[in-house]
C-alpha cells in the first residue's frame, strides 16, 4: 500500500473492504502513518480571519486595478480610433475659423488702406523723397534701389548676407556625412552615393551638351546682373542666385567629381570668409569716413559707367560670390551631404 | 467695401494668399506641404509690399534721363524690403528642409503626427 492515500482509498467502503480482506493490519499501517505523521495545525480564527480579509483586499485591490486598466485600455483605444477623429475634425473646424476670422479681419484693414498707386501713400514720406532726390549725388548709383541697400541701409545688407551664410553653415551641420577617423567613407556616405547614383542619371548625353551650351552663358549673365549692379535692376543677390544655377546645372550634368575639381567646401568656407570679411571693412571703413554722403577718399565716377558709385560694385560682388556659393552648397547637401 | 476691395485688388489677393498659406501651414500634416504654405506666406507678403510701394503712371528708381523729381519714380523702400525679405525667406526654407531630411532619416515618415507619436514612445 502507498502511504499516502486517494480520497478514493479513505472512502468508508474502500476501508471495509481492506479490512474484509487484509484484516487489522491494512488498519495498523494506517494507524501507523496517522501517528508518524506531524498533528495537524491548530485552527486559528483571528490568523484565518486577517487572511480572508487580505485576501479579501487584494481581491478588490486586483479589481480595482484591472479596473482602471481597463479604463485606461478604453481610452487609449477611444484616442487611438474615434477620439482622434474628433479632435481632428475640431482641429480642422477651429483652424478654418481661426482663417477665416483672419481673412475678414485683413480685408476689412485692405479695404481702408490707401488706395492702390496713389501717389499720397503715407508710405511715400520724406524719406524715400530724400533717397530718390538725393541718392544719385551722395552714393553716385544710377540704380537708387541698388544705392538705397548697399549705401544708406548697407548694415541690413550685411546682416542679411550674414543670415544667407549662417543658414549655410547650419545645413552644413544638419546634413554633412563626414569620413571616419581613418578617412574611409562613412556607411551612409556610400549609401547616399549609391542612392544619387540610383535616382540620377549618369553622363547623359543630352543633358551634358545642353550643359555645356547654357552653363557659360548662364555664368556671364550672372556676373552681367552683379556687375551691373549699380546701372539696372539687379545685383548681388540675384546675379548670384543666377550664377549658383549655372554651377547647380554644371553640377547635375557633369557628377561630384568633376565639380569636386573647383568646389570644395574648402572653396566654400574661405570664399564665404573673404566675402563677408571684406564687406564688413568696406563698410567700417566707409562709416569711419563718416557716411552720409561725406568725402570718404572713394572717388563716386560719373553716374552711369560701369567704374562708377563707389564702394557699391565691390559690395555687390562680394554679395554675389556669398549668394553663389551658398545656393551651391544647400544643393550639394541636399543632393549627397557632402560636397 | 467689395469697390474698396475690388481697387486694392493687389493687396485683396496677396490677403486671401496669406490665408491660403497659413490654413496650409495649420491643415497639412507633411512637413513639406507645411513648408510649402509658409513660402506662401512669404510670397503674399512680397506681394503686399510691392504692391504699397507702386505709384500710379511713375517709374522703377533707376536714373535714365537725368530727372530727379520725387514725382517721377515710385517709392523704393518697399523694394529693398522685399529684397532682404526673399534672402531671410530663402534661409529658413533651407534650414527647414534640411531638419525635415533629419527627421526622415529618423523616422522613416514625413507626417508630423506620426513622427510626435514615434518620439513619444521613444521617451517612455
Amino acid at each position: 500500500m502507498s502511504k499516502r492515500r486517494s480520497d478514493w482509498e479513505s472512502r468508508p467502503q474502500a476501508r471495509v473492504r481492506r479490512w474484509f480482506y487484509k484484516g487489522f493490519l491494512a488498519l495498523d499501517d494506517e494507524i501507523a502513518e496517522k501517528i508518524s505523521s506531524p498533528p495537524p495545525p491548530r485552527f486559528d480564527y483571528e490568523e484565518a480571519l486577517e487572511a480572508q480579509q487580505a485576501a479579501i483586499d487584494s481581491r478588490q485591490h486586483e479589481r480595482s486595478i484591472a479596473i482602471e486598466r481597463l479604463d485606461q485600455h478604453n481610452l487609449l483605444v477611444w484616442m487611438r480610433t474615434r477620439g482622434r477623429k474628433a479632435i481632428s475634425r475640431l482641429y480642422v473646424a477651429l483652424a478654418l475659423v481661426l482663417g477665416l476670422m483672419m481673412m475678414v479681419f485683413l480685408l476689412e484693414t485692405v479695404a481702408l488702406m490707401p488706395r492702390f498707386g496713389d501717389p499720397a501713400t503715407p508710405g511715400a514720406n520724406e524719406v524715400s523723397a530724400r533717397y530718390i532726390e538725393k541718392g544719385l549725388d551722395e552714393t553716385g548709383a544710377v540704380n537708387i534701389v541698388a544705392g538705397m541697400i548697399l549705401d544708406y541701409r548697407a548694415f541690413d545688407t550685411l546682416g542679411e548676407s550674414t543670415v544667407l551664410f549662417i543658414a549655410a553653415s547650419a545645413v552644413l551641420i544638419l546634413l554633412r556625412i563626414d569620413h571616419d577617423k581613418e578617412g574611409n567613407p562613412a556607411q551612409e556616405l556610400i549609401a547616399a552615393e549609391s542612392d544619387d547614383r540610383h535616382y540620377e542619371p549618369r553622363d547623359d548625353r543630352i543633358l551634358q551638351g545642353s550643359a555645356m551650351v547654357l552653363t557659360p552663358i548662364i555664368l556671364l549673365y550672372g556676373i552681367y546682373i552683379i556687375l551691373n549692379g549699380h546701372l539696372s535692376p539687379g545685383g548681388g543677390f540675384s546675379g548670384g542666385a543666377i550664377v549658383s544655377a549655372g554651377l547647380i546645372l554644371y553640377l547635375v550634368a557633369f557628377g561630384f567629381e568633376k565639380a569636386g575639381r573647383f568646389f570644395t567646401t574648402k572653396t566654400f568656407t574661405w570664399v564665404s570668409f573673404f566675402s563677408l570679411s571684406f564687406y564688413a571693412l568696406a563698410k567700417a571703413y566707409a562709416f569711419y569716413m563718416g557716411a552720409n554722403g561725406l568725402p570718404s577718399g572713394i572717388p563716386l565716377g560719373t553716374p552711369g559707367a560701369i567704374l562708377s558709385s563707389g564702394l557699391i560694385m565691390p559690395l555687390n560682388i562680394a554679395v554675389g560670390m556669398v549668394v553663389a556659393c551658398t545656393m551651391y552648397v544647400f544643393y550639394a547637401l541636399f543632393r549627397k551631404g557632402g560636397l | 467695401m467689395w469697390q474698396l476691395l475690388y481697387e486694392n485688388l493687389e493687396q485683396t489677393v496677396s490677403v486671401i494668399l496669406f490665408v491660403i498659406g497659413f490654413s496650409i501651414l495649420l491643415l497639412q500634416r507633411n512637413l513639406i506641404r507645411k513648408i510649402i504654405g509658409l513660402n506662401i506666406m512669404d510670397t503674399s507678403v512680397y506681394l503686399f509690399l510691392a504692391s504699397m510701394g507702386y505709384i500710379q503712371g511713375r517709374k522703377a528708381p533707376i536714373v535714365t534721363d537725368g530727372v530727379l523729381e520725387v514725382t517721377a519714380y515710385i517709392n523704393p523702400v518697399p523694394t529693398g524690403l522685399v529684397l532682404t525679405g526673399i534672402v531671410v525667406s530663402v534661409s529658413f526654407t533651407a534650414i527647414m528642409l534640411a531638419l525635415t531630411i533629419r527627421l526622415y532619416r529618423r523616422y522613416h515618415t514625413l507626417d508630423i503626427d506620426e513622427i510626435a507619436l514615434l518620439a513619444r514612445g521613444e521617451d517612455a
